[in-house]
């Protein structure tokens, strides 16, 4: 009796995970629930279905592992023509494709087929640093490269790496490899281990640092956007200090590359009707994110160039070959 | 008094008929998906997240219900390790040692009562630190770099000699080999080369500990089972009347309290977590019984501490999350993202810009604890029970079970046929006495040792005194190497004055 009630439950826990319906649209979340593909899934998914651009409510699948790659190698193999199916992707997903990190796929197999939101990456240090500005930290790296450590909710050669080797490469330093980072469980982890003085600076995205900079305990020297951003003015820019560096943690959808063009376009539409919603701008406004929109032919055209830049810097740095 | 007012707000938030309903049904689901091998804490969050969208509960609602499932996991979690010999998640696989055998000394309900009274002491008082002192613990989560954790790390492993098996190089070679096993998968340190995966895809996250501890404990066991026809298993065995062991708990209070302090420093540490707990908790009563404490005999201590600390570091666990917005483990993980899509953000400035929030969990915490000692302890006739299913229905079905849950990870046969391979290994290794916990403890443990100490060299250029620049780290790599000698020291000090018959117990 005990028996069977715990196997109805198990089953059913189960079927409300990866049940799905025929001809519904599908958004595929590369990760566990909760985490930011979840997210864009959800509520882009919950989105479209309330401005009646899909007639059924979106199915959210949630496909964890390989950090993506695994559902990457599924919409490829098995769903490649598949014009009801959407993909959660962010700026990881254009990096580990660039880092050959995903078993050997690339980028050309799929479709990006936009960005309709994006993180802004920022560099911060401790209240109590004697980095008071951008350009004091970019000098004192040019006189000792392995003096400034950073800390980052990504592994080495990821995202939150590659925004200080930017900076410096857009500082004219090329030695960057000896500039020394860690990789830690996200970027909560990595402030942390920054105040703790273990770290010199942080790398990371705006999201992740907003209570700390509203408790005093760290100073963000820059932020990588082109404009400076609503609600934190005070905050300049890399760009105004002189270095040309805009590093954003976009949010977007890709879908599968056997799609024809005019299914691709209606993707791009309605992406574009999500993005003019109210209700988007309320659920970025809640959740940190800074308006960025890029749909179509021109996202596919910009992701392609942010490739090529980061194939460029991991060769540099030795991450791929 | 600011703490009893905003104790009043959180109650005045949390405890209305809705969110009690919630609690009891959450504190139900959370014992059952606990119990459940193959599912823990963490997937019993997470299935539960898109079912709060569903039913669009506000913030408070959403985590009086998953807290309830968090705090009844980790409830849940020690019926089948008592009664099965198999955990039902990761923190509770300590309970197996001492559990399992009180179940077939017949003593089953005895482990139950005694084991989920020491979880409410646990989690009672995480919850009391959790309110008094959260905002100021914070600061501990600073102190530790990667020296020091690594340094914690060392600490964990080096008392894993005196555990389950008498013979110390068989319990380094488990060790080895599940540190061997943590290899496998991305090397995140390096920029994310595949270490061991063949090119497999579904190699590259590693492998999840629930797959080995599944594979190890029930498949195994399933093996062992239709070797034996099912004799020399708990399953089958006689059950005397179940009744409140008062003595045994009055004996074990002292191993409670220390456990519940314990446990609870390991869960604010981000990154150690629940399982560390559950492990120091075991090994430092141990050590303190010393040999006379037969611990691994089935002994009520056994099962009091690692049950008191493990639910002491779930709460414990809490405190980094709230605080800085690091989850202390994978189930505040999840419960962090919730916070995210609830639209609140943990961190330094939470406690005051959002108290109702704060004070909220924290009376839904106490709330669920109350429910759970309520619904645990006159269930304990209930879950005994499950003994007298017949083996030939019970066996089959906990295998099912398990089944289910590992394909509920990450929805691919692959690793329902490592869980299996696992089990192959399990029934193998319990053949030549080789204990299978520091297996688990070095896949749960080794990836976060190993990028700590790389992190370290990092940060030092190579340089190894860095791994003793601190305090913190002196002292506990002072308390590994005395809990490495400590088991040969107590024997040698005992062996003597006790009769050779005692002597000859381990």
């Amino acid at each position: 009796m005990k028996t069977n009630l715990l196997k109805v439950l198990a089953t059913g826990a189960v079927l409300s995970f990866g049940g799905t319906a025929a001809l519904a649209t599908e958004c595929i979340a590369p990760a566990n629930p909760g985490g930011g593909w979840d997210f864009t899934c959800r509520q882009i998914g919950k989105i479209l279905f309330d401005i009646g651009q899909v007639s059924s409510p979106v199915v959210v699948t949630n496909m964890a592992g390989a950090g993506g790659g695994l559902a990457f190698s599924t919409v490829v193999n098995e769903r490649n023509t598949d014009a009801d199916l959407i993909v959660a992707a962010s700026s990881a997903t254009s990096t580990r494709l660039a880092q050959n990190a995903y078993g050997g796929a690339t980028a050309d197999q799929v479709r990006f087929v936009g960005a309709i939101g994006a993180d802004p990456g920022v560099i911060v240090v401790a209240a109590d640093s004697p980095f008071m500005t951008l350009s004091d930290m970019v000098e004192a790296i040019k006189a000792d490269p392995t003096s400034v450590a950073f800390a980052g909710g990504s592994a080495a050669g990821g995202f939150d790496h590659m925004k200080p080797l930017q900076i410096m490469k857009a500082a004219g330093f090329t030695d960057i490899t000896q500039i020394p980072y860690i990789g830690v469980d996200g970027g909560a982890d990595a402030i942390t281990q920054t105040i703790g003085g273990f770290t010199q600076a942080m790398t990371g995205d705006m999201s992740e640092i907003v209570g700390f900079i509203q408790s005093g305990e760290v100073r963000v020297l820059a932020v990588l956007s082109e404009e400076r951003v609503p609600g934190f003015e005070d905050i300049p820019t890399a760009v105004e200090q002189g270095y040309n560096v805009v590093a954003v943690n976009w949010r977007g959808l890709y879908v599968p590359g056997g799609i024809s063009d005019a299914e691709f376009q209606v993707w791009a539409d309605r992406l574009q009707a999500v993005a003019e919603s109210d209700e988007w701008k309320e659920a970025m406004a809640a959740n940190g994110l800074a308006p960025f929109t890029k749909v179509g032919n021109d996202f596919q055209t910009w992701v392609d160039g942010v490739i090529a830049e980061t194939v460029e810097l991991s060769k540099e740095i030795g991450v791929i070959q | 008094m600011d703490l009893l007012a905003n104790l009043a707000l959180g109650f005045e938030i949390a405890l209305s008929p809705w969110t009690l309903f919630l609690a009891v049904i959450g504190c139900l689901l959370g014992t059952v998906i606990g119990a459940l091998p193959g599912l823990g804490p963490s997937n019993g969050v997470a299935i539960l997240i898109p079912i709060t969208f569903t039913l669009g509960l506000d913030a408070t609602a959403a985590l009086v219900l998953l807290t309830s499932v968090y705090y009844g996991a980790m409830y849940g979690g020690r019926i089948s390790s008592i009664l099965l010999n198999i955990p039902g998640d990761e923190p509770a696989m300590m309970t197996t040692l001492d559990g399992y055998p009180m179940a077939r000394a017949g003593r089953a309900g005895d482990a139950l009562v005694i084991s989920g009274v020491a979880s409410f002491v646990g989690a009672f008082l995480a919850t009391v630190l959790l309110a008094l002192v959260a905002p100021y613990l914070a600061r501990l989560a600073y102190k530790f770099g990667p020296a020091e954790y690594f340094a914690l790390y060392m600490l964990a492993f080096m008392t894993l000699g005196g555990i389950g098996s008498n013979n110390q190089a068989k319990a380094l070679l488990a060790s080895c080999i599940g540190l061997g096993i943590a290899m496998i998968g991305l090397d995140n340190t390096a920029g994310g080369v595949p270490r061991f995966t063949g090119g497999n895809l579904h190699l590259y996250d590693g492998i999840d500990f629930l797959v080995a501890i599944v594979g190890l404990f029930a498949v195994s066991e399933v093996f062992f089972f239709i070797e034996s026809h099912g004799k020399g298993s708990a399953i089958g065995v006689k059950l005397e009347s179940v009744t409140i062991p008062w003595r045994e708990l009055w004996v074990t209070r002292w191993t409670m309290l220390r456990s519940s302090v314990v446990g609870f420093v390991a869960g604010v540490l981000p990154g150690a977590g629940a399982s560390l707990g559950s492990f120091l908790t075991y090994m430092m009563e141990k050590t303190i019984a010393g040999p006379s404490g037969k611990f691994g005999t089935g002994v009520a201590r056994g099962v009091a501490a690692p049950e008191a600390g493990n639910n002491a570091a779930a709460g414990g666990a809490l405190v980094p999350m709230l605080t800085l917005g690091v989850p202390g483990s994978g189930t505040t993980a999840v419960l962090l993202a919730v916070l995210m899509t609830l639209n609140i953000t943990p961190g330094p400035t939470l406690f005051t810009d959002r108290p109702e929030v704060v004070w909220g969990l924290i009376a839904s915490l106490f709330i669920a604890n109350f429910v759970l000692l309520a619904l645990n302890v006159p269930m304990v006739r209930l879950f005994v029970k499950i003994l007298s299913v017949p083996p030939a229905l019970l066996l089959p079905g906990v295998t099912m079970i398990s089944f289910v849950g590992i394909y509920s990870l990450t929805g691919s046969y692959f690793d329902l046929v490592l869980m299996i391979g696992f089990g192959v290994m399990g029934y193998v290794f319990r053949k030549l006495d080789i204990p299978t916990v520091p297996i688990i403890l070095g896949i749960l443990l080794g990836n976060q040792m190993e990028d700590n100490l790389r992190r370290a060299m990092i940060l030092s250029r190579g340089d190894w005194t860095y791994l003793l620049s601190s305090a913190i780290s002196i002292g506990l790599w002072i308390a590994a190497i005395l809990g490495f000698l400590a088991p040969f020291f107590l024997r040698h000090m005992l062996k003597r004055p006790v009769a050779p018959d005692e002597a000859n117990e381990d």
